[in-house]
C-alpha cells in the first residue's frame, strides 16, 4: 500500500467540523498512526489521547468511520472505505477538544455502580483458593479483562437516550464483583445497580458486545445482574 | 417510591410473562372462531356460558394495560425530551384508559 490517504479529523469541541489531511500510507498502518502523523507533521495543535499503543491501556478509543474502536489496534486497510478515514471523538461523552473526550462521566459511573472490590476479610493473609471450574468464577472470568476504553459506552444507544444510565462497562465490572468469592458486599453491589438508571434500563441491543475490542460481552453480564436484582427485590433483600 | 424504575421493570416483565401465553390463546381462539364460521351470537353464547372466558380476557386486559403503559413511558422518555412527573401521570392515565376500555369489552362477553 503506497500513496496517500484522505484523513478527516474532527476539530473543535461540541461545535466543530471535520478537517481533511493527506497522510502517506504505510504497510500495517493503524488509525492511531494516522492521527499521530497529522499531529507530528501537519498540525501540532491537534488534541488526542493515547499511551501504550498496544491495546492495553484503553486510552486511544475514537470513532472511526462512524464506529467506536481502539485506534491503536485498528488497521487502516480494514476500515478505509474508498481510501478515506473519518476520525471523530467518542460518542456519549463531552468533547474537550478535537479527538479528546472528557472521560470523567464514564469513570464516575464505575463508582456509582459500586464497581470497586470490597474485601470480605481485609486482614486475610492467605490467598483465596477459587477453583477454575467454579460457576461463579467462570462468570467473573467472562468480564474481568475490561481495559476501560469506553468503546461500549460510546456504542450504547441507551446511554445516548438516557445519559444517566450507568452503561455497559460499569455494570460489567459490578457483575465480576458480585461473582467474586473474595468480595464481601454482593448486596451492596446489587443495590447500586438497582438504582433508577441501573441494569434494568438496558435494552439488550448487544452493541457493547458487538464493539468491545477485547471481545467481552457486557450485555451478558447485565442480563445476569438483572436476574439477581429481580430476585433480590422480590425477596426484599435490596 | 424507592427504586420505582426497578419495580416498573419487574411489573413489565411480569405482565409480559402473563401476556405471552394469553396472546397465543387469543390467536388460537380467533382462528377457531373464524374457520368454524361462528356468528357473533354463537361466540357470545359460548363466552357467556362459562366464567373462564371473561376471567381469562379480564386478566389479558389487566396485563396489557400494565405492560403497554410502562413500555410506552420508557419509549417516550428515551425518544423525546418528555420526562418526569407529567409523563408518569399521563402514562398512568393511558394505562387506566386501556384498562377501562378493555374491561368494558370484557363485560359484554360475560
Amino acid at each position: 500500500m503506497t500513496g496517500t490517504l484522505r484523513v478527516e479529523i474532527w476539530r473543535g469541541a461540541e461545535d466543530g467540523r471535520f478537517e481533511a489531511f493527506e497522510v502517506p500510507t504505510q504497510p500495517n498502518q493503524t488509525v492511531l498512526d494516522l492521527v499521530t502523523y497529522v499531529q507530528r507533521k501537519l498540525d501540532p495543535s491537534l488534541a488526542y489521547r493515547f499511551a501504550c499503543r498496544v491495546g492495553v491501556c484503553g486510552s486511544c478509543a475514537m470513532t472511526v468511520n462512524g464506529t467506536p474502536r481502539w485506534t491503536c489496534r485498528t488497521l487502516v486497510r480494514k476500515v478505509a472505505a474508498d481510501g478515506r478515514v473519518r476520525v471523530a471523538p467518542l460518542r456519549n461523552l463531552p468533547v474537550i477538544k478535537d479527538l479528546a473526550t472528557e472521560m470523567a462521566p464514564f469513570f464516575d459511573k464505575g463508582q456509582e455502580a459500586r464497581g470497586r472490590f470490597i474485601p470480605s476479610d481485609p486482614s486475610a493473609k492467605a490467598v483465596a483458593t477459587i477453583p477454575p471450574e467454579d460457576p461463579k468464577r467462570k462468570e467473573a472470568d467472562g468480564g474481568i479483562e475490561c481495559i476501560g476504553c469506553a468503546v461500549c459506552y460510546a456504542a450504547c444507544d441507551v446511554v445516548a437516550w438516557r445519559p444517566e444510565y450507568l452503561g455497559p462497562a460499569a455494570l460489567n465490572r459490578a457483575w465480576t464483583l458480585v461473582n467474586d468469592a473474595r468480595d464481601g458486599d454482593a448486596t451492596g453491589h446489587l443495590q447500586a445497580v438497582a438504582e433508577d438508571a441501573g441494569c434494568h434500563a438496558c435494552h439488550a441491543h448487544q452493541s457493547c458486545a458487538e464493539h468491545c475490542p477485547v471481545g467481552l460481552n457486557p450485555a451478558r453480564s447485565i442480563a445476569g445482574l438483572k436476574r439477581l436484582v429481580i430476585l433480590a427485590a422480590l425477596r426484599g433483600q435490596l | 417510591m424507592k427504586r420505582l424504575e426497578l419495580w416498573l421493570y419487574i411489573a413489565q416483565r411480569g405482565s409480559a410473562l402473563v401476556l405471552a401465553p394469553l396472546v397465543l390463546l387469543h390467536l388460537a381462539v380467533i382462528l377457531y372462531a373464524v374457520s368454524g364460521g361462528l356468528s357473533a351470537g354463537e361466540i357470545l353464547g359460548r363466552t357467556r356460558a362459562s366464567l373462564v372466558w371473561p376471567a381469562t380476557y379480564g386478566l389479558f386486559v389487566v396485563a396489557a394495560a400494565i405492560h403497554a403503559a410502562i413500555g410506552l413511558r420508557v419509549v417516550v422518555g428515551e425518544w423525546t425530551s418528555w420526562r418526569g412527573r407529567s409523563l408518569d401521570v399521563a402514562m398512568f392515565g393511558f394505562g387506566l384508559l386501556l384498562l377501562l376500555l378493555g374491561l368494558r369489552a370484557v363485560r359484554f362477553i360475560a
